[in-house]
Formats: C-alpha cells, sequence, structure tokens
C-alpha cells in the first residue's frame, strides 16, 4: 500500500535505490506520550481500534487492567498498568501506552527478508505494506520492543502505522486526536523534544528528579517518545528495555549470514556454470534409462 | 458546578475528594492537567482506592469509605485554631457574625428538637435571634460565644487530626500535609477547585459532606473566585439539566418547589418561598418567587391559569410526603403503587438491592419500559440462571418495551455539569421503530386527554386544559420544548417606568428572567433557563470560543444558566468596595457606575458596593451560610455519622449516644433495616464505583468498551488476599445481607488495610458496570449487595459505604 503523499527511504531486503526526489522538509515527525500525564482511559486504544477497522475478541479479567491482555494482529496499542511502592513509600501507578516506537534505526525492517514488507518514510514512520509479508516472523525477533504480531488469520505481520494514512494528508494519528488530557502529542521531533523538555522541568519541580525523556540512542532514537518520571528506571513502566538494540542474530543475519548466504548462492551458480563449461551438460544413456524402468515398475 | 470545566485550568490547587475526575470524567479532567501543567497547580487526592486520579496527582491520602466529614471537620478546626481563613472574606460574606437563638443546642452528636420515633426534628431552634428592627442579630467583632464563627469553632473542637486518623485511618502526617496544602489557599491570590461526585451524594450523609467541602470552600475565600469553588461532577451528559427541570418528586422546574399536603394556601406558599431579607439592604432574589411561578403556571396552563384561581395552584399535587425512588419501590413492595412508567432508566441495576427491586416489580400490574437498549429491569422476569434467578411463571407483571431514540439520533440541548445548555443535533436516524421519548409521551398524555374528555373523572382539568401548542401534536419539536422552557410574552410589555414604552411585543421570546411578570402577562417553563432561546434566537446553539481575557470565560459557547453566568457568587470575587481579590483573575469588579467584567455579575449590577449588599444574593442573609438554619434534615452544622452498616459499634464522636451512630434523620424502612448486615458476620468494608471503560449499564452493549473491560472484577487488597488465600484472577464470592456476586479477585496494591480504632479494616472495590444483558462477558448486578437506604434530605441511596465478606469460590 505504497502511499504516493509520503516517500519512501528505505525498503526491507532490498538494495534498489528509493526515489529521492522529494523529502519530508517539515522534518521527521513524532508522537510523544507524556506518561505522567496519561490516566490510562485507553480512549487511544478505542480511538485506534475505529480509525483502523480493528476489533479485537472481548476477552477476560485475569486481574490486571490491561485489556486485552497484549498487542495483537487486531490491537496495535495498549495501555500497560504497572504498581510500583517508591522507596518513599508512596505508590505510583504507572500507566504506559505500548505500541510501536518507529525506530530510526528499525529492527524489524533489518531483519525483514521481504522485498519491501517494511518501509521507512522520510518523516521517519515505519510501516508494514502487508500485501509483501510472508509472514516469517523475523520482523518480531528484529524488534527491541516485542511489538509485531503475526495474525491467525492471514499469516501476515502488523502493528502501529501511526496512522500513516492520517499523517500524510495533515492530520495527527487517532490516539493523539482522542486523547482527553493531552498525554499524546504529535509534531515535527525537534517541538516534541522541546515540548519534553517543558514537562520534564515541571516534573522535577515535583520532586521527580529522574525526570527525562525516552528516546533511546540504540535504536537511532524513536519517532514515539515518553516522557518518564523515571527515565532512569524505565524497566519500572512494564518492561520498557533500558538500552533496547537491535538483536544480535538480526545483526548476524544481515552483517555476516546474509552475505555469506548469498556468497553460497554464488558459489553454487558459479560451480555449476564452471561445471557445465569444464566437463559439459550432465546426459543420460541407455543404461540409466532401462534401471529407471525397473524401479519404477517395482513400486506397486 | 459553581464554576465550570474550563474554569479549573486557573487553579493554584485541586482537591478531588468524594470522587474520581480522571476515570468518570476523563475530557473534563484536562483542565486539571492544564492547571497543573501551565498554573503550577497541585493535585490533592483523597479516596479509599488509589484511582486513575491518584495516580496523577502530587499527594495521595487513603480514608475509609463514608468518614469525609470527619477529615473536613478537622480541616475547619485545624483552618480555624490557626487563623488560616481568608478573614476580610469570611467577615463579610458569610454568617459567622450572626448571633443563633438560644434555644439551640447540641448533646452528643443530636441537635435541639429530635423526636426518635419520627426521626426527624422540630427545626424552630435551628435559627438566628433576631434583633427589635427585626433582622438578625449580629456580631462583627465575633466575640459573642452565640455568634455562628463560635458555635463552628466549639463543634468541631472534637475534630482533632488524631480523630481523624482514628475514624477514617488516614495517616497523621498525611492530614496535616494536605491541611497545610489547604491552608495555602486562603490568601486572595491563590485559589482552590474542590472536584467532588458521588462519591460524597451516595452516603446516608452525603449532602452534609458536601456541605463540609463548601464550609471549608468559605473560610479560605475560594467561594466566587475564578479556579474555586465546589464543583459537582454531573455524571450523566444532561444529569443536571434533570434536576434543572424539577425531574425529583419534590421539585417544579428551576429549583421551584411543590407545596406541602400543609400549603393548601397559594400565598401562605408563595410567603414562604418569597424570603424577606434578614439584613439590611439585601436583595433576597427569591422575592421574585411570584413571578417564576406565575410565569411557569402560565406556560404548562396557560388561559386556565388565571389571578382568580391563583394561577391553577389547586392543580398541583400537595405533597404528603417524598416521593423518591426509594419510596416508589416501597410502595410497589408494600402493593401500594402497581403501575411503572420507567423512562430511561435501569432501576434493577442502578438502585440499591437487587433482590427488594425484583420483588417491587413482580407486585406491579405492568411495567413500562422506554429506553434505547433491551436493559436488564426489561426483563427483571426471565431467568438468567445464578444471574437472575427468578421464578418465571410466578411473576404475572405485563411489560411493555418501547424502544427509543438515543441522545444522537435528536436534536435538543444538553445541560452539562458547568450548567451550560449546549443545543446538538441529530446525527443518525433512529433505527427501526424507534421513536423518540417526546413522540411516545405525546402519545400517552393524547390518549388520556380524549379519555378525560371524554369520560371526565375525579380531576380533569389539569389534564383536559395542559398547554399542548405544538405544530404536530403527537410529535412535538424540540425546538418547540426549548421555546417554551426559555420563555415569551403573553401581552405587549410596557416599560414600568413608562407605560407608553413597549418593551417586548405579544408572542416574542423573553431575553431573561428579570422580564418575567407575576401578573400573567409572560409565561417560562423554568425561569432559569429564560433567555437561552431568546429574541435573538437560540443561544445554546453558540459555537464562539473566544476567550477575550484568557481565563476560559468564553460567554458567547452556549448558553449558562442563571442568565449565562459562568461563575456563581462572582460578586465575592471581589472585597467589599468592589476591588477584585485578585486582578491576575479578574471576574467582575465595579468601575463607579456598573459591575462589569468577563463575566455576567452575579449582583445586582447597578448597586454600589458602599452600600453593603452581600454577594449571595440567592441567600435572604445577602451572605453565605455556615449555619444551615432549617434547610438540611439531620442539623445547622454537619456531624460526622457512621454508614448505617459500619465496621465499628459506635461512632467514635459520640460514643455515649446510640441514636447518633447513623444520621438520626434518615428514613428507613423496617423491611430494610432487618436487611442490614453487621460486621461479625460482614466484615469488609466495600464501595461500588465507576470505571472510565464504561458507561453505567449502557456501554455493556457496545463491543469496543467490552473489549477494553470485558468481565466483572473486584478489587481486593494484597493484604486481604494473603489473609484469605486468594490468587489475583481467582474467582471470588462477595456477600452482604441481602445477596452474593461472584466476579474475578484483582489483587492490588492500590487498596490499603486501614487501622480502624486500633482495628484493621479492608476495603473492597466493586465496580457497576455488568449485568445479564450485552455483549461484555455476563455478571452479577453489583446492586445486589447494596443497602436499601438514602441520604436523609435526598434519599440518594448509600452506594459508597456498606458491608460485606469476600470468601474464596
Amino acid at each position: 500500500m505504497a502511499l504516493q503523499s509520503l516517500d519512501i527511504i528505505r525498503r526491507s531486503a532490498t538494495t534498489l535505490p528509493e526515489p529521492q526526489a522529494r523529502g519530508a522538509h517539515a522534518g521527521q515527525v513524532a508522537k510523544l506520550i507524556d506518561v505522567s500525564k496519561c490516566i490510562g482511559c485507553k480512549a487511544c486504544q478505542v480511538a485506534c481500534m475505529e480509525w483502523n477497522d480493528l476489533r479485537d475478541e472481548i476477552g477476560t479479567c485475569t486481574g490486571h487492567y490491561d485489556n486485552p491482555h497484549d498487542l495483537s494482529d487486531q490491537s496495535w496499542t495498549l495501555m500497560r498498568f504497572a504498581e510500583y511502592e517508591n522507596p518513599k513509600g508512596d505508590l505510583e501507578w504507572l500507566i504506559r501506552k505500548d505500541g510501536c516506537m518507529h525506530c530510526a534505526d528499525p529492527g524489524c525492517l533489518k531483519a525483514c527478508p521481504s522485498p519491501g514488507a517494511i518501509v521507512q518514510y522520510a518523516n521517519g514512520i515505519v510501516d508494514f505494506h502487508e500485501e509483501n509479508c510472508i509472514g516469517c516472523g523475523y520482523c518480531v525477533t528484529g524488534c527491541p520492543f516485542n511489538v509485531p504480531r503475526i495474525s491467525k488469520k492471514d499469516h501476515k505481520a502488523y502493528k502501529c502505522t501511526l496512522c500513516s494514512d492520517r499523517v500524510s494528508v495533515g492530520l495527527e494519528p487517532a490516539c493523539v486526536k482522542t486523547c482527553p488530557t493531552g498525554a499524546i502529542t504529535f509534531g515535527s521531533k525537534e517541538d516534541m523534544q522541546q515540548h519534553a523538555a517543558e514537562r520534564i522541568e515541571d516534573l522535577k519541580s515535583r520532586g521527580f528528579d529522574q525526570a527525562g525523556l525516552y528516546d533511546p540512542a540504540g535504536v537511532g532514537g524513536t519517532h514515539v517518545m515518553y516522557v518518564l518520571q523515571h527515565a532512569d528506571q524505565p524497566q519500572l513502566y512494564s518492561g520498557l528495555p533500558e538500552n533496547p538494540k537491535i538483536s544480535a542474530m538480526v545483526g548476524l543475519w544481515k552483517g555476516i549470514s546474509k552475505p555469506l548466504g548469498l556468497l553460497a548462492i554464488i558459489a553454487t551458480a558459479a560451480a555449476g556454470f564452471f561445471h557445465y563449461i569444464g566437463i559439459g551438460p550432465n546426459e543420460t544413456d541407455e543404461q540409466d534409462e532401462e534401471a529407471a524402468r525397473r524401479e519404477l515398475e517395482k513400486t506397486p | 458546578m459553581t464554576n465550570h470545566w474550563v474554569d479549573i485550568k486557573n487553579a493554584d490547587l485541586v482537591l478531588i475528594m468524594g470522587g474520581n475526575a480522571a476515570e468518570a470524567h476523563p475530557c473534563g479532567f484536562k483542565w486539571v492537567t492544564e492547571a497543573k501543567a501551565h498554573n503550577k497547580a497541585k493535585l490533592i487526592v483523597v479516596d479509599p482506592r488509589f484511582t486513575r486520579s491518584a495516580s496523577v496527582a502530587d499527594v495521595y491520602a487513603p480514608i475509609r469509605t463514608g468518614t469525609d466529614i470527619v477529615f473536613l471537620g478537622g480541616l475547619i478546626n485545624y483552618l480555624l485554631t490557626n487563623d488560616k481563613i481568608q478573614r476580610e472574606y469570611v467577615v463579610n460574606y458569610t454568617d459567622l457574625s450572626f448571633i443563633v437563638k438560644d434555644e439551640f443546642a447540641f448533646t452528643d452528636g443530636i441537635y435541639s428538637g429530635y423526636n426518635v420515633d419520627k426521626r426527624s426534628y422540630d427545626k424552630s431552634s435551628w435559627d438566628y435571634a433576631r434583633g427589635d428592627d427585626g433582622y438578625v442579630k449580629t456580631d462583627p467583632t465575633l466575640a459573642d460565644p452565640r455568634c455562628v464563627y463560635n458555635l463552628l469553632k466549639q463543634h468541631y473542637t472534637r475534630y482533632t487530626p488524631e480523630m481523624v486518623e482514628r475514624v477514617c485511618g488516614t495517616p497523621k502526617d498525611k492530614v496535616l500535609q494536605i491541611w497545610d496544602m489547604i491552608a495555602s489557599t486562603a490568601t486572595p491570590d491563590r485559589a482552590m477547585t474542590i472536584m467532588y461526585a458521588l462519591g460524597w451524594t451516595q452516603h446516608s450523609i452525603g449532602s452534609q459532606m458536601i456541605r463540609t467541602g463548601a464550609m471549608v470552600q468559605l473560610l479560605l475565600g475560594n467561594i466566587g473566585i475564578s479556579g474555586g469553588g465546589m464543583n459537582a461532577l454531573r455524571g450523566h451528559s444532561n444529569i443536571q439539566g434533570l434536576t434543572d427541570l424539577g425531574l425529583m418528586s419534590n421539585l417544579l422546574t428551576g429549583y421551584m418547589t411543590l407545596p406541602g399536603e400543609k400549603e393548601q394556601d397559594f400565598e401562605a406558599y408563595i410567603g414562604l418561598r418569597a424570603q424577606k431579607p434578614l439584613r439590611p439592604n439585601q436583595l433576597s432574589y427569591w422575592q421574585n418567587y411570584r413571578k417564576f411561578f406565575v410565569s411557569f403556571m402560565k406556560s404548562w396552563w396557560g388561559d386556565a391559569a388565571t389571578a382568580e384561581n391563583n394561577w391553577a395552584f389547586d392543580y398541583l399535587p400537595k405533597l404528603d410526603k417524598q416521593y423518591d425512588m426509594l419510596q416508589a419501590y416501597e410502595l410497589m413492595n408494600q402493593g401500594k403503587m402497581n403501575g411503572y412508567i420507567c423512562q430511561g432508566f435501569n432501576p434493577l441495576a442502578a438502585a440499591p438491592n437487587k433482590a427488594k427491586l425484583s420483588a417491587s416489580f413482580s407486585k406491579l400490574k405492568y411495567l413500562v419500559i422506554m429506553d434505547p437498549l433491551a436493559t436488564e429491569t426489561s426483563e427483571f422476569w426471565k431467568n438468567y440462571g445464578p444471574l437472575n434467578d427468578v421464578d418465571s411463571s410466578k411473576i404475572q407483571t405485563e411489560v411493555f418495551r418501547l424502544p427509543t431514540t438515543c441522545f444522537a439520533e435528536e436534536n435538543g440541548s444538553l445541560t452539562n455539569s458547568s450548567r451550560w445548555l449546549q443545543w446538538h443535533w441529530k446525527g443518525a436516524e433512529p433505527p427501526g421503530e424507534a421513536r423518540s421519548d417526546l413522540e411516545i409521551m405525546a402519545g400517552l398524555f393524547l390518549r388520556m386527554r380524549d379519555m378525560y374528555r371524554k369520560d371526565g373523572g375525579a380531576f380533569a382539568d389539569p389534564i383536559v386544559n395542559l398547554t399542548w401548542k405544538y405544530a404536530q401534536p403527537h410529535s412535538p419539536d424540540p425546538e418547540e420544548l426549548a421555546r417554551e422552557y426559555s420563555g415569551n410574552a403573553l401581552k405587549d410589555l410596557a416599560d414600568p417606568k413608562d407605560a407608553t414604552k413597549i418593551t417586548r411585543k405579544a408572542g416574542e421570546q423573553l431575553a431573561g428572567f428579570a422580564e418575567l411578570r407575576d401578573d400573567g402577562s409572560t409565561a417560562s417553563g423554568c425561569w432559569i433557563f429564560c433567555g437561552a432561546w431568546g429574541p435573538t434566537g437560540n443561544l445554546m446553539a453558540r459555537r464562539d470560543n473566544a476567550d477575550p481575557t484568557g481565563i476560559g470565560q468564553t460567554i458567547n459557547w452556549a448558553w449558562a444558566w442563571p442568565a449565562n453566568r459562568r461563575v456563581l457568587y462572582n460578586r465575592a470575587s471581589c472585597d467589599p468596595h468592589g476591588k477584585p481579590f485578585n486582578p491576575k483573575r479578574k471576574l467582575i469588579a465595579w468601575n463607579g457606575a456598573a459591575w462589569a467584567g468577563a463575566d455576567i455579575p452575579d449582583f445586582k449590577v447597578d448597586e454600589n458596593p458602599e452600600n453593603g449588599m452581600g454577594p449571595f444574593i440567592m441567600n435572604p442573609e445577602g451572605v453565605a451560610r455556615f449555619f444551615a438554619r432549617a434547610n438540611m434534615a439531620e442539623g445547622p452544622f454537619p456531624e460526622h455519622y457512621e454508614p448505617f452498616e459500619s465496621p465499628l459499634a459506635t461512632n467514635p464522636l459520640n460514643p455515649n449516644q446510640p441514636q447518633a451512630m447513623n444520621n438520626p434523620a434518615a428514613r428507613v424502612f423496617a423491611q430494610d433495616r432487618e436487611a442490614f448486615g453487621k460486621a461479625d458476620k460482614f466484615p469488609h468494608v466495600a464501595t461500588t464505583y465507576r470505571l472510565t471503560e464504561h458507561f453505567h449499564y449502557w456501554t455493556k452493549h457496545v463491543r469496543l468498551n467490552a473489549i477494553v473491560q470485558p468481565e466483572q472484577f473486584v478489587e481486593i487488597g494484597a493484604a486481604l488476599a494473603d489473609e484469605l488465600g486468594i490468587g489475583n484472577g481467582s474467582r471470588v464470592r462477595v456477600s452482604s445481607n441481602r445477596g452474593h456476586i461472584e466476579a474475578v479477585a484483582m489483587v492490588t496494591k492500590r487498596i490499603k488495610p486501614l487501622t480502624i480504632e486500633g482495628k484493621t479494616v479492608h476495603t473492597v472495590g466493586v465496580p457497576i458496570h455488568w449485568g445479564f444483558l450485552g455483549v461484555a462477558k455476563p455478571g452479577y448486578l453489583a446492586n445486589t449487595l447494596t443497602p436499601f437506604v438514602g441520604d436523609a434530605n435526598t434519599n440518594t441511596p448509600e452506594f459508597k459505604s456498606f458491608l460485606v465478606k469476600v470468601e474464596k469460590v
């Protein structure tokens, strides 16, 4: 589903040069999720389902507010609730909206073996083009945030698109539009960083000395960022990774295995070619044909 | 709300108590976020549970449900003892200097005049002392031992921080930290807003809890100012409109009241309500009661309401008692009420004690349900296994289900918590055979009128003479009704100062209630709504969000009652000379000739402040009351009484007086008293509430809501779960003396055990949203557990405090 108004700068599993005439002159986009303003109302989850025409199953309660319990092909975002008793003995209810982080250096895209199934636009959004997806699940392994999910129905991978369809026509993502407290904001990455800085100052004035922005360098920064009260302990927020990095397996695949594999394919082809040149084509004679006929007759 | 949603952004401090705004009002909660982000406001949450609101609070403190008067009474004591009050405000704008009658007394939790058999008071001693001039005696020095200030101080001396810790279970250091923060708003440059909801109203002492909050705000000078106020968050989009339009058994529109059975005399009826000022030069605006009342009667009965028949006063029923919903279901249960039209309401789920409700409905001859959804009430007779275990063959009630449109399928106005009447337009055509409520009620009325016309009846006049001038009598337009409740001139209206000048022609819409007259020349269905549809058209439909002063006073957005005023009592935002206490958020000011500013003045516009008129113009005192006189059922000062189901054996504030254990003036039906449980069998304290993912019992019919909160659960603190061996996510049974429910246990750190009078008390949280119909997982109706008793003034059920027992299934 290539969108004319969004320019692709990277595609999975292809070395073809991408069109470069157009660029994101308004800058790269980012969504900022201010965890300290979030009340966990799940309006973003509902807006996501409505805009994207998704309907997850009506599940069960397992003793948590998290519903559905996990991301799925039908749930591209969800609130994760964590109860944390701070060293002062006060309780904090840390509610984090989980979903794709839209990494500048996307592990999913790097891992994907199918040409054009995962793309990155000039504005920074990482998008899945399901028509090219082969359902191998490498993107799941490649993602340091455990976000993509393979559909049981069509065996294709799904995740948050950052509403690339809305963004392409100048709208904010559906979750941003619906958020009642302004905990989710959207704009250029620069503006969002600046807004985050103001929020962090406010949080520090309220005693959160370690308040900070989550924009991890290990994946080149992200286009979905968090303002955290405890930026020094992101794992408090339902296991947000401290130093997310693209899995070594993806590095191995892209860095060594894939070139090696390519080399092996080329070597096999070359061996065949040289065999043909040096020895000539493989041919069968009468005796071979007769032996084959006897074998065939033996089978009941 | 005295103020409005947007104004919350002007607060320096927000106290959420008796409510959970983030959970139940997430959209309005954005203004709390704004206050925090752009006004450096701090947020305090006091609640039995660590809620979604608490998750973004600066300070949270737990409290035992039902004990808020102890916490707030302690705060009053703290403010008075430490002189953290806005003195200029309280001395001039409240009744602190008023002298109270010598006969008034308070002993061991009971006020003078109590009749134990009737469970009610003779309130004649609950009043101010009068001087020879007929006015109330005052002592502006506040030295007189019988002045309200000293009585108030005396009353709350028992409410110490230690008492708060003992009764509420709130740790003393948290109590003092919060009180100190609140006391900081006693200065004119700081404002605190209080946001509350059903966490205060749904108690047997709910009205008094709210009063205690209001008294705190008065002491701090936080009423009438921008960023302050007592802000009731209404739980339905139009529940404010419900009371405004008088849909309570004892009300007429605009908070006028129905006459009681002893009030057969029209002049006496008016006289009691049109009170003369209690102090010199006070406005006492209810003196205009006759104008509002006559205009109302003209609106309903037109030409049949004449001066000769006292404007059809005899058409009005005269109440022998309140006919609130609890009374109605009691009468059904006694077999005395045998037909029921249930419009837009699901009482089997929404009223207390499902077993009693089911028994009551089973005794009806007919039950008519008007609702867009298939409600539990409409299927009360059908067996749904343990969720609704009834024997259908024993129920003879005939049930009619009339599908109605929902709000999005019709035009109309909704009145929000801010008192804004906002017009809305139909967004979709209704499905199937659904008809609007207007159409159904019109059909019912026209048939009844035909029958009365044809056959006559005991008293046909009120029915056959009812004004019904709609273009399509079987289907009145919302627009027609809106023009009617706003009001118009019935004759040419002459200027009272110059009879030759006609100010309003016959048939013209009126601009406001100041134009109403008591001679039958004006009609207005609801005086406080007068002007909503004025001479220039439908002001409710305005959508101009310009905010020229930057303090959120968008006075051209929709229309607010009364008179498009956005902050009530805004005269009190200025000092006695008419200068704003806080020029940074000026609402109005005296400019030498008139009052003007960012809001519509809640005052006589040309009244020179030096004349001493008080800002609380609806009170005959001209000032706000700490001493409620005879206006409350259980006493002039709020006193703590334990919930009817309490974990304690005595009321710690009044341990020696058993009559003062629970609200001594609350109405309790005999059968319901027997159904109360005791702490020996039901040791856990339960409270019910809403979740943000759902709206009452509606959204369990909606797939999206069901996805994000699919199945019934109860919240249990980790300590109680450990004690009972309950694992998170396992199933538990919660029983009260009235029935039981089963649900998933959500074991949480957000509910902590409290130490009350030396003993550990566990709180159990029971969300309300599940039932036996809908697309969410079927569940038990939470009101299976709740007690059938209400507030002594309003009879709002005590849904927030009752006793249960939790067991592993």
